[in-house]
């Protein structure tokens, strides 16, 4: 009898199908996004504004010459706008073949011929880039936020501006939802990971285009519902209670984004499929 | 298995892709064991495994796989499935043994057990040596072995195979089908074995089902489609091929093409060869071959399908 079949053997133990599914596939995603090196390096430099912060907050607390630094509720609002910039990056350097890939190598069908639902599976891709993007945001956002007191050695700001935690973490959630979903989109549009990456940053700076015309042409912003970029500053300000910098209203910004999250949204349950009909 | 009498069953379903119709009405039954989905291309047979794995949903008719219905019960199904597609299917940028390992941890193995079990079918499928390559630069053989270590890392009872000796070559191509023969006969799993390559269907299952444009033409046990031996001829003739043919199917008998300028005559129950003889010395032909023969699947095939008469 040949060896081989000696080696393959009836397993014994049970099976977990409880939907954990999406778990398993960012874990993976992410796991092999840490060995890539570009990553890292990426990811090191868009924590430089947070140290940048973190001793602005440290100078503040412990030199009165340097009291025109002051750290006020816009600080964060200003550095969670800084972000926005890796916050683009990161998307496009970590979001655009997380389908893409898939379908080019026909792992879909993989995926969709397990214990895997496509509400899974996507829900799994977006979990990555909405673990990534995290570190980008929120998550030194509220180290700042940890380390005022730290350096200033009372609460008082902290206490005085308690709106900020709940402000950082739904405006990251914002930001991070509608990047994320609206990558993973026109990742399942292409087999190309490259013309993903195009397609995003032509979204992104064609609605941005689009807007600065708009300015110019009615010397006003009231169209800056036009530009995504645009919707999320607006509505961002709305939640650190600062007056909205263009005059769309915040309404008009959030059914924007939430008719962008819509729009994915449809675009991953008609693209994600384990088989391509064509009639 | 919750009905041991069945790994499989079809009743009256049928796939429409957009107006084209996939499948038509088709019931069927997949015995444990092993089982061959035979037809030409365009036929219906990736359709159907699709639709026992519940990728299709069919706009009419009931699957039920394992003892459970696919149309309530998809997820459990596919935990207890192993699906080898057909064409080129991998994860992009992984090594095999992570890979297979990913797969098994998504049909909900937990991770250490997922990856001892990626080690053990490495090795089973014969890829043990090459496990801690990135798979994207394996060959078309180590991808055909590589599909199969995926479907089975999770030890499914039931195998959907589609064409999985495509592209090997004839030394891989004989491994492959010794592996799913082993599997199918020595470690209880039931297969559903698609292909268009009758040799492969006969070395590996021991019943068929055919399909043609999009309905099931023939089931059964290969030896019984197969029927008796001995009714079967060879037969090669000097003179008028045509008249002769046309003269043996006058007198009702199945003829079919074989290799070269040979023919497969196929004789009632109470005829003999004489009758060939007579056939051709009736057209001013002579038979210059004449060899009992014994039926094949490639016949059974030929005959449900209607291809290959003259």
């Amino acid at each position: 009898m040949p060896i081989y079949r000696e080696r393959y053997r009836r397993r014994d133990g049970g099976i977990d199908v409880r939907g954990r599914a999406w778990v398993v596939i960012c874990t993976q995603g992410l796991r092999s996004l840490i060995k890539k090196r570009a990553f890292l390096y990426l990811l090191i430099v868009a924590w430089i504004p947070c140290i940048v912060r973190a001793v602005q907050i440290y100078v503040v607390a412990n030199f009165p010459q340097a009291s025109f630094l002051e750290i006020s509720p816009r600080t964060f609002r200003d550095f969670l706008d800084q972000q926005e910039l890796f916050v683009f990056f990161i998307t496009v350097y970590a979001g655009s073949g997380l389908i893409a890939d898939d379908i080019r190598a026909n792992a879909l069908q993989l995926y969709l011929s397990r214990p895997v639902t496509r509400m899974q599976y996507a829900a799994g891709k977006l979990a990555v880039l909405m673990v990534v993007l995290s570190l980008v945001t929120w998550v030194p956002a509220l180290v700042l936020l940890i380390l005022h007191p730290m350096f200033a050695g009372n609460a008082t700001f902290i206490r005085n501006n308690l709106f900020l935690i709940p402000a950082v973490a739904l405006f990251s959630l914002i930001e991070i939802l509608v990047g994320a979903a609206t990558m993973l989109a026109l990742s399942s549009l292409s087999k190309s990971r490259w013309f993903v990456a195009v397609m995003y940053a032509g979204v992104a700076f064609f609605t941005q285009a689009v807007f600065g015309a708009t300015r110019i042409a009615t010397q006003g912003t009231a169209f800056s519902w036009l530009a995504v970029f645009g919707n999320i500053a607006q509505v961002g300000d709305v939640i650190f209670r600062l007056k909205p910098r263009y005059d769309t209203p915040p309404v008009v910004s959030a059914l924007a984004l939430a008719g962008l999250l819509v729009m994915s949204g449809l675009i991953l349950s008609r693209r994600i499929r384990a088989i391509e009909v064509v009639t | 298995m919750a009905d041991n009498a069945a790994a499989a069953s079809l009743e009256d379903v049928s796939v429409m892709y957009g107006k084209q119709r996939a499948l038509s009405g088709v019931s069927a039954e997949f015995p444990a064991g092993a089982v061959g989905l035979l037809g030409p291309n365009g036929a219906g047979k990736s359709t159907m495994l699709k639709a026992l794995l519940g990728l299709i949903r069919p706009d009419s008719g009931t699957l039920r796989v394992l003892g459970l219905d696919v149309a309530t019960s998809a997820l459990e199904i596919r935990a207890r499935i192993g699906y080898m597609p057909e064409n080129d299917a991998q994860i992009p940028g992984m090594t095999a043994v992570s890979f297979v390992a990913y797969c098994g941890e998504l049909s909900g193995l937990p991770a250490a057990d997922a990856m001892q079990r990626a080690h053990e079918v490495l090795y089973y499928v014969g890829l043990g040596e090459a496990r801690y390559r990135n798979v994207e630069t394996y060959s078309t053989g180590m991808k055909q072995r590589i599909k199969l270590a995926q479907a089975l890392v999770h030890d499914p009872d039931l195998l959907l195979l589609d064409e999985p000796t495509n592209g090997m070559d004839p030394k891989g191509r004989e491994e492959m089908l010794a592996l799913v023969r082993d599997l199918a006969h020595n470690k209880q799993i039931s297969l559903i074995l698609s292909s268009h390559v009758m040799p492969d269907v006969e070395t590996v299952c021991d019943a068929v089902v055919v399909m043609n444009h999009g309905t099931v033409v023939m089931r059964g046990p290969i030896d019984t489609l197969k029927g008796p031996a001995g009714r079967m001829f060879e037969v090669r003739i000097k003179g008028d091929r045509a008249a002769f043919v046309e003269r043996l199917r006058h007198e009702a008998f199945d003829c079919r093409e074989a290799e070269g300028d040979l023919l497969r005559v196929t004789l009632p129950a109470d005829a003999g060869a004489d009758r060939l003889f007579a056939a051709a010395a009736g057209v001013g032909a002579q038979v210059r071959h004449l060899r009992p023969s014994v039926p094949t699947l490639e016949d059974v095939f030929a005959g449900a399908v209607g291809e290959d008469r003259v």
